[in-house]
């Protein structure tokens, strides 16, 4: 269940020539656009604004970090991964496409055809593909197993009917990877099969759904008579249940965000340094600089561990789920410090601060809150805290209930 | 929730509930925040001829001769109901400040008016430096000519884009941070030198920067001597604390009641939810929460005019707004997926928790408060 060192303790000259080789292409690279939202814990941020830092670390063969060389990856170690998404997120850069490079791409790679490897691996790469990720339904949530959106076999050809929801991004998205029922005949699990749909096919209409902070990431997708070629089928027909776990297992592993929270962290002290407090500032205060020492080691303890299990690859199994649990619990815990660092400026939910010249808000005014309501979903979604719960107890802790 | 309450409060609290569920669904609510005022005007006026305005002021000044309570009780259905509106701007804040300020011709001046729902007040008290306190005011007004002149800057002052009159605490002497020397001036809103910039709060209320630029004024728009302003000031904000945190409970016992019913209808794994025990059990901490709040709100609406008002007031701001926060993320985290939704709302009680424990002094202010008075050193345990 544990591994008994902290691997990756001793720093090699190496390494710390690539994190230099990385900073430096970051200050070069980034367009001062993509660095400000980033800044603003990604207000506003968009799939188009992933796909064009696709394009851009593709061109330096950099987009897809866990892909081999074969497949146009840098072939890197994993500590080389690791410290890459290290100083992207430290560095004010967006994350590679979590769907295209870490989710879909290793999955083609373990699972899909020679053909399919060919139509889709350089427009994952290039930030082309955009994907959205057709898993939830009404009634299959938390009960993913239950789906019943249907495809059925006609020819060489899947007709789809029914739908999907939830589907972040389904308005930009050109290219789904979802999970239909291709039978109803046995056990839920089986019957489920993974298909990349063209969201341009006739038959697809996309639907938003308002987040209650106002956000306009989640969809619902309808599919009438929604015709897939079966060479968009990956693996093979009903056995979709372990390609799309697989798949989610790998959406689970980097979504304790540690990266991105250390980043933020580093935010909520530039804010309180900024924030007037009686006769100083915030961060001089020892109630709250306490929290952020509190919060700091409570994401060091997420960050060691982490490393602990991600470089004892053979022992990966379910104990990753506590990485996503304690990850997204300090993320929200980060950013409501960001909100609360505002003070009284913390309830704003300003429009538009350009015409404010004359009497500026808080920087953070303009974000912090709307961030911090949006991330309530991280415990939510990729596997809720509960389901993981349930899945640590059943797999790691083997209680039956 | 009713207990204590006497029959006219209970009728009073039944018709407000009744009022509220009849015109104020949550679409038409939502359409409401979307307009320019942020509220619905049609159902204002129906709270103006139930009484609401007048509930709490006294008979002499237009009122209905109630008080604390009747705040109380408004402010737990607007809660519950997510009203928006200048309520707590115009009649909690603004008006309260007129009616324990020392200006007779003010209060004759417009307290009926706010009474009658024809007159709206604010109060502007934050700025920029001061963060939680209410005694740090760089907002001046000084004797000029036989004239005042009021100039500084003030911010997320709630109601003050609706405001006829803005009620603005300044500094007439002393340093930025002295207790003493601190008046409230009635500014109105249309006086030469007022600018507003106008900005929404996370719960869709309209709060403003009011920007005041050598505004004139003359004597009888100071409201109190300056050894008196900040009094009046932290006895007003106190009731609004009271009020607020009756709002978060209101807003809890809804969040809590809607969670508890969909998790009784909600199928997964063919089965309720509610009958997994995590989450009986998780559902169950939010009921202790609601209980131990609303007494907690009791208690501080109890002693706003008591000698124990400062401890109970800033006790109920911790706890009611630890627990209002708490039981909204749950119940967001507890509706799955359609909790991240704008048309559900579960979402919107989040906002309205976070935009009370950001309002009137967060939680390490009033600790700060309550662990420096002399009342917390030693025992009091009543
Ligand atoms: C912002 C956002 C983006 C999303 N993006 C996508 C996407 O791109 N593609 C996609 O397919 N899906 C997406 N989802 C859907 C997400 O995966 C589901 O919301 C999640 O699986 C929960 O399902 P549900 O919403 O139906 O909640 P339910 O399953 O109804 O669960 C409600 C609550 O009960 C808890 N619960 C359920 N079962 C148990 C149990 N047995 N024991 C204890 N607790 C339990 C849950 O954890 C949750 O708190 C997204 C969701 C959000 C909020």
């Amino acid at each position: 269940m544990c591994a008994f060192y902290l691997p990756g303790g001793g720093v090699s000259e190496d390494i710390e020539q690539f994190r230099e080789e990385v900073r430096v292409f970051i200050r070069e690279a980034l367009p001062d656009d993509l660095r400000r939202k980033v800044r603003r814990e990604h207000a506003g941020f968009t799939p188009a604004d992933t796909s064009r830092w696709m394009r851009i670390l593709h061109e330096r063969g950099w987009s897809c970090p866990s892909w081999p060389v074969e497949h146009g990856g840098p072939g890197w170690s994993f500590e080389q991964q690791y410290v890459f998404e290290r100083e992207l997120a430290l560095n004010d850069a967006p994350h590679v496409s979590v769907f295209s490079a870490g989710m879909v791409g290793p999955a083609l790679i373990e699972f899909g055809t020679e053909d399919q490897k060919e139509r889709f691996l350089p427009g994952l790469a290039n930030g082309d593909i955009i994907l959205c990720q057709g898993y939830s339904e009404p009634d299959a949530g938390s009960d993913l197993a239950s789906l019943k959106c249907r495809a059925d076999r006609d020819g060489d050809d899947y007709v789809i009917n029914g739908s999907k929801i939830w589907t972040s991004d389904a308005t930009w998205a050109n290219w789904m990877f979802g999970l239909f029922r291709t039978d109803s005949s046995g056990r839920k699990q089986h019957g489920i099969t993974l298909l990349l749909v063209d969201m341009a096919t006739p038959g697809i209409s996309v639907h938003p759904i308002p987040t209650f902070e106002g956000g306009e990431e989640l969809n619902q997708v309808f599919f009438e008579n929604v015709r897939v070629p079966g060479a968009n089928r990956l693996g093979p027909e009903h056995e979709g249940w372990s390609i799309g776990k697989y798949i989610l297992s790998l959406e689970r592993f980097g979504s304790a965000e540690v990266s991105r929270t250390m980043a933020m962290l580093d935010r909520v002290r530039e804010i309180a340094a900024r924030e007037p407090l009686r006769d100083g500032y915030l961060i001089d205060d020892a109630d709250f600089s306490k929290k952020l020492v509190r919060a700091g080691i409570a994401l060091r303890q997420v960050e060691l561990t982490e490393r602990r299990l991600l470089f004892a690859a053979d022992d990966l199994g379910a104990e990753a789920s506590l990485l996503k649990i304690k990850g997204t619990e300090v993320q929200q815990q980060v950013i409501s410090l960001m909100v609360e660092a505002l003070g009284p400026y913390g309830q704003l939910d300003p429009e538009d601060m350009s015409a404010r010249d004359n009497a500026p808000l808080p920087d953070a005014a303009h974000h912090a809150g709307k961030v911090c309501f949006n991330l309530r979903k991280s415990t939510i979604w990729g596997g809720s805290s509960e389901v993981l719960r349930n899945i640590i107890a059943r797999s790691v802790l083997e209680l039956r209930s | 929730m009713t207990e204590g309450l006497t029959d006219d409060q209970k009728t009073f609290a039944d018709s407000l509930d009744r009022l509220l569920t009849d015109t104020l669904p949550f679409a038409r609510r939502q359409a409401a925040v979307a307009t320019p005022g942020g509220f619905d005007e049609d159902v204002w006026r129906q709270l103006v001829e139930l009484g609401c305005m007048a509930a709490a002021f006294p008979e002499e000044h237009g009122g209905l001769g109630g008080g604390p309570e009747e705040l109380m009780i408004i402010g737990e259905k607007f809660g519950r109901h997510l009203v928006t509106g200048p309520f707590l701007a115009s009649v909690v804040l603004g008006g309260h400040a007129v009616l324990f300020a020392d200006s007779d011709a003010w209060k004759a001046r417009v307290l009926p008016g706010v009474a009658g729902g024809t007159k709206k007040l604010a109060l502007a008290w934050v700025e920029r430096q001061a963060r939680h306190d209410l005694h740090d005011v760089a907002t001046s007004v000084r004797a000029a000519n036989g004239r005042w002149v009021l100039s500084g800057r003030k911010d997320v002052v709630p109601g003050g884009a609706q405001a006829d009159v803005i009620v603005v605490s300044a500094r007439a002497s002393g340093d930025r941070r002295d207790r003493d020397g601190i008046v409230l001036v009635a500014v109105p809103a249309d006086a030469p030198g007022v600018v507003r910039l106008d900005e929404r709060a996370h719960d869709g209320n309209r709060v403003s920067t009011i920007l005041l630029d050598g505004v004139e004024v003359d004597e009888t728009q100071l409201l109190t001597t300056p050894d008196r302003g900040l009094a009046v000031l932290e006895r007003v904000i106190d009731h609004a604390i009271a009020y607020v945190c009756a709002d978060a409970a209101g807003s809890m016992w809804q969040v809590f009641e809607t969670t508890l019913e969909y998790l009784k209808t909600r199928q997964q794994f063919d089965r309720t939810l509610g009958s997994f025990q995590a989450l009986q059990h998780r559902l169950v901490d939010l009921y202790i929460d609601c209980e131990l709040s609303w007494s907690m709100v009791l208690d501080a609406t109890q002693a706003l005019d008591t000698p124990q008002r400062r401890h109970a007031v800033s006790s109920a701001k911790v706890a009611v707004g630890e627990s209002a926060r708490r039981v909204a993320e749950e119940g967001v985290q507890l509706h799955g997926g359609i909790g991240m939704t704008m048309d559900v709302p579960v979402g919107h009680h989040l906002k309205r928790a976070v935009v009370m424990n950001a309002s009137f002094g967060d939680a390490d202010h009033h600790l700060g408060l309550l662990a420096s008075s002399p009342v917390s050193r030693e025992s009091n345990h009543v």
